[in-house]
């Protein structure tokens, strides 16, 4: 047998960054609840720093780097070391990287509520705090590489492969995005002008939630879900092409965020061109999971980790269906800047990347405290609010966006305008209350999920129960 | 398979395969002149125009207002002449946005008068109950902080002298507090007492936006 034990292994690392996630996805909902309800009712708006500019950010970035990041080093750091049967060579920097990495996002948070805010999307932070985001990579990066060169098994499995792109291509896209050049500590100037820092800010922006909200997501669910079922990944050559495909397709395809824009054409058009082939190897890796299950659906009853799996890459699979559509011109036209697209991005982040994550620690926590899981009939609680909380978010939102389109184009018979903008928008309120409410359920369930995992942290540990060695050998042997 | 044995190999090959994409389609443009033109028609903006765009990011206006109108009949229709690249040749950061919860306003330089500005920024439901725009009235209470001023046009490269961007400061603040000033009552209604011959940052955002659009539109009517 491969595993020899907990002790050998680094795994006090893997908890703490996993409750760091924890920490920061409930911060980062009560502040999307928040400005949720500024969105129908600007009462809460209730001082500069609690307005809707300066707090949607909070959201988005305590979402994407707190939660988002912490999860992944979280992960990582486990399947690192088990994939390799190697520990984590350097402890001591992994611990830092906890420290600085927690620091680093609460001051995030402040600066941009004090309103130092860069404005590009998902890279707002300002410079000190950017240099800071920097370090902490590269802190990650030195871990993972010497995991990987003094590792115990020669082959790297495919969660590995991944990671390995995920700490690559997250290090290029935001150095060159956040290029910037400083007024003072808290002010700076981005390098690019116009529409090359909107052509350089979204090839960022698009590959940031690809390498945060889908790379590493499928490292997770290549490697526990074959875990959490003692199934082997159903083609490797699949898992292969989905790889080198995906890594390939994403960095061409930044511009169908500027569709119609002042951009030159030819980029927009050969974005459009690569979103279309991304659903190849994206449709590759939903194929794979549900493949791995073939003849063994029961598991989906019996299993209660398989579900958020399978809906998870559901979600997945849904998105990269709805995106490179919403991604042709003509749809584009009508869908850009509606709440179309908040629809689309909730079903990414509160489906797929929240389900993958939440079965991710669901494995992993009671694996490393050498405790069982508090409550299975809690997790399954859990499942069933975010996924009914996330169903009604995306498609109010859906409908939603609709709406605004259609009546924002709609003119009358002689030409002119049918709607004014504030017909619109006040028309949208009943969804934006409903979309609240949603977020009330999808929020319940986060409660539960962290109550759970708390309480298996502070059950007595049962030592005999940690290690249940679920075909261990599979994930190894695959070359 | 021989390169997932080899973690560094495989590392690298990924970036590679990374980076064709973003050089095709990024760092080749960056230095092609067509993507980011330059026009004559279009002027930097003044040290109080800059401030006011600072404040604009700072609040995150952004998040709800987008500032590019495309070719479609009906966007044309509702906010004015759609929007071309050479407009945005000093705009760093680009502020395109991405959401359109309130409208555009790449066109809204000379739309309104400041003084309807000054009551919209003080209280949108004042004007349009069911707005939710939220309300900016402490804009007026802070005085503008000029004294980076001159450093961040020349960061910028908008060629001003330490002396240009002085009097450009100067002038603004003349026009806002002059008792013949158009929105001198609303300005007046809005502003504390002791700023009212400061420049506020309030004056600055609306200098700001009253900016956006305006090169396009002299331009049209010259024509
Ligand atoms: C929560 C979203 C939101 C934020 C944040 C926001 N606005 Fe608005 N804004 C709106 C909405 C909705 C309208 C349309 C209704 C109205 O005029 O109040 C609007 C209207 C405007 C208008 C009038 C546009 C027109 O053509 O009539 C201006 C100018 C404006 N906002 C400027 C700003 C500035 C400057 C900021 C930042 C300091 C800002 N807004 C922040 C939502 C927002
Ligand atoms: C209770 C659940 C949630 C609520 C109520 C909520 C609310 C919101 C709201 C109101 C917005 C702004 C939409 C707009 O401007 O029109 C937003 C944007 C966003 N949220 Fe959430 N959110 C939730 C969960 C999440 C989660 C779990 C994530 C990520 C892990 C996330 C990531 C984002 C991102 C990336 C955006 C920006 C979207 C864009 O720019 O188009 N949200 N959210
Ligand atoms: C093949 C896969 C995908 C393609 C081609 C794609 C395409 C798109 C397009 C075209 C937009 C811009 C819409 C607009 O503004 O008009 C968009 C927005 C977005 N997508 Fe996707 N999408 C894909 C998968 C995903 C996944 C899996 C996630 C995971 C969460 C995701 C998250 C987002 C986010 C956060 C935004 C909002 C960006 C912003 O405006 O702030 N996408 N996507």
């Amino acid at each position: 047998m491969s595993e020899t034990g907990t002790e050998q292994y680094n795994f006090k690392i893997v908890r703490s960054f996993a409750f760091s996630a924890l920490f920061w996805l409930v911060i980062g909902l009560i502040v999307g609840l928040w400005i949720a309800f500024e969105m129908f009712n600007p009462a809460l708006n209730l001082a500069p720093w609690l307005s809707f500019g300066r707090l949607r950010v909070v959201h988005t970035n305590g979402l994407g780097l707190g939660f988002g990041l912490a999860g992944i080093f979280a992960t990582s750091y486990y399947i690192l070391q088990r994939l390799t049967r190697t520990a984590l060579p350097f402890p001591r920097l992994a611990q830092a990287h906890l420290y600085l990495f927690n620091t680093t996002i609460a001051l995030a948070a402040l600066s941009l509520m004090a309103g130092m805010n860069t404005t590009k999307e998902y890279a707002e932070l300002e410079w000190p705090i950017d240099i800071a985001v920097v370090v902490f990579w590269v802190m990650f990066a030195i871990n993972v590489f010497a995991t990987l060169i003094k590792r115990r098994e020669k082959q790297m499995y495919i969660s590995l492969w991944y990671i390995i792109a995920m700490t690559i291509a997250i290090a290029i896209l935001y150095i060159v995005n956040n290029l910037e050049i400083p007024v003072t500590l808290f002010k700076s100037y981005t390098v690019y002008a116009g529409a090359n820092d909107a052509n350089v800010e979204w090839w960022y922006g698009h590959n940031i939630v690809g390498f945060i909200f889908t790379v590493p997501i499928l490292a997770m669910f290549y490697y526990f879900l074959p875990k959490s079922t003692g199934l082997p990944i159903f083609s490797h050559r699949l898992s292969i092409i989905s790889f080198w495909a995906l890594n390939f397709a994403y960095l061409w395809t930044g511009a169908h965020h500027l569709m119609l824009s002042p951009l030159p054409e030819w980029i927009q058009t050969v974005a459009i061109a690569f979103s279309i082939f991304l659903i190849a190897p994206s449709w590759g890796s939903v194929i794979n999971g549900y493949y791995t299950l073939q003849g063994n659906w029961e598991q989906l009853r019996t299993n209660y980790l398989v579900k958020f799996f399978i809906f998870g890459i559901t979600f997945y699979g849904l998105q990269t269906l709805q995106g490179p559509l919403q991604g042709l011109r003509t749809l584009n036209a009508f869908f850009h800047f509606t709440d179309w697209v908040v629809g689309h991005v909730h079903m990414g982040t509160m489906g797929w990347v929240t389900m993958i994550i939440s079965a991710s620690f669901y494995y992993m926590i009671p694996r490393i405290t050498g405790n069982q899981l508090y409550s299975i009939k809690l997790a399954n609680t859990h499942f069933w609010l975010i996924l009914v909380g996330q169903l009604i978010w995306t498609i109010t939102m859906w409908i939603a966006g609709i709406q605004q389109g259609a009546m924002w184009k709609a003119t009358n018979p002689d030409g002119s305008l049918m709607y004014s903008f504030l017909d619109t928008l006040t028309s949208l309120y009943p969804y934006y209350r409903l979309r609240f409410a949603a977020g009330v359920i999808y929020f319940a369930g986060i409660l539960i999920f962290v109550w759970n995992l708390i309480m298996t942290v502070r059950q007595a540990p049962q030592k005999d129960e940690a290690e249940q060695p679920i075909q261990n050998k599979e994930l190894q042997s695959w070359g | 398979m021989g390169i997932t044995s080899k973690p560094v190999v495989f590392a690298v090959l990924s970036a590679a395969v990374i980076l064709i994409g973003s050089t095709v389609t990024v760092f080749i443009p960056l230095f092609m002149p067509s993507t980011q033109p330059v026009s004559a028609y279009v002027k930097p903006y003044t040290s109080v125009e800059l401030e006011g765009r600072d404040i604009y990011m700072r609040e995150g206006c952004n998040n709800c207002h987008t500032q590019t109108v495309r070719p479609l009949r009906t966007e044309v229709l509702r906010y004015g002449e759609y929007s071309k690249p050479e407009e945005f040749a000093y705009d760093r950061p680009f502020l395109w946005g991405s959401r359109r919860t309130g409208p555009d306003l790449n066109r809204i330089g000379g739309k309104y008068p400041d003084s309807w500005h000054y009551r919209h920024m003080q209280s949108p439901q004042s004007m349009f109950e069911k707005s939710n725009m939220p309300p900016y009235g402490w804009l007026a209470k802070n005085r503008l902080d000029t004294s980076n001023s001159y450093k961040k046009t020349s960061i910028l490269g908008y060629g001003f002298s330490e002396q240009d961007v002085q009097v450009q400061i100067s002038q603004y603040r003349s026009k806002v507090t002059a008792d013949t000033y158009l929105s001198k009552e609303t300005r007046d209604l809005v502003t504390p007492a002791e700023l009212h011959h400061e420049l506020t940052e309030m004056d600055a955002i609306i200098a700001y936006l009253q900016k956006l659009g305006r090169d396009v539109k002299n331009l049209e009517t010259k024509k």
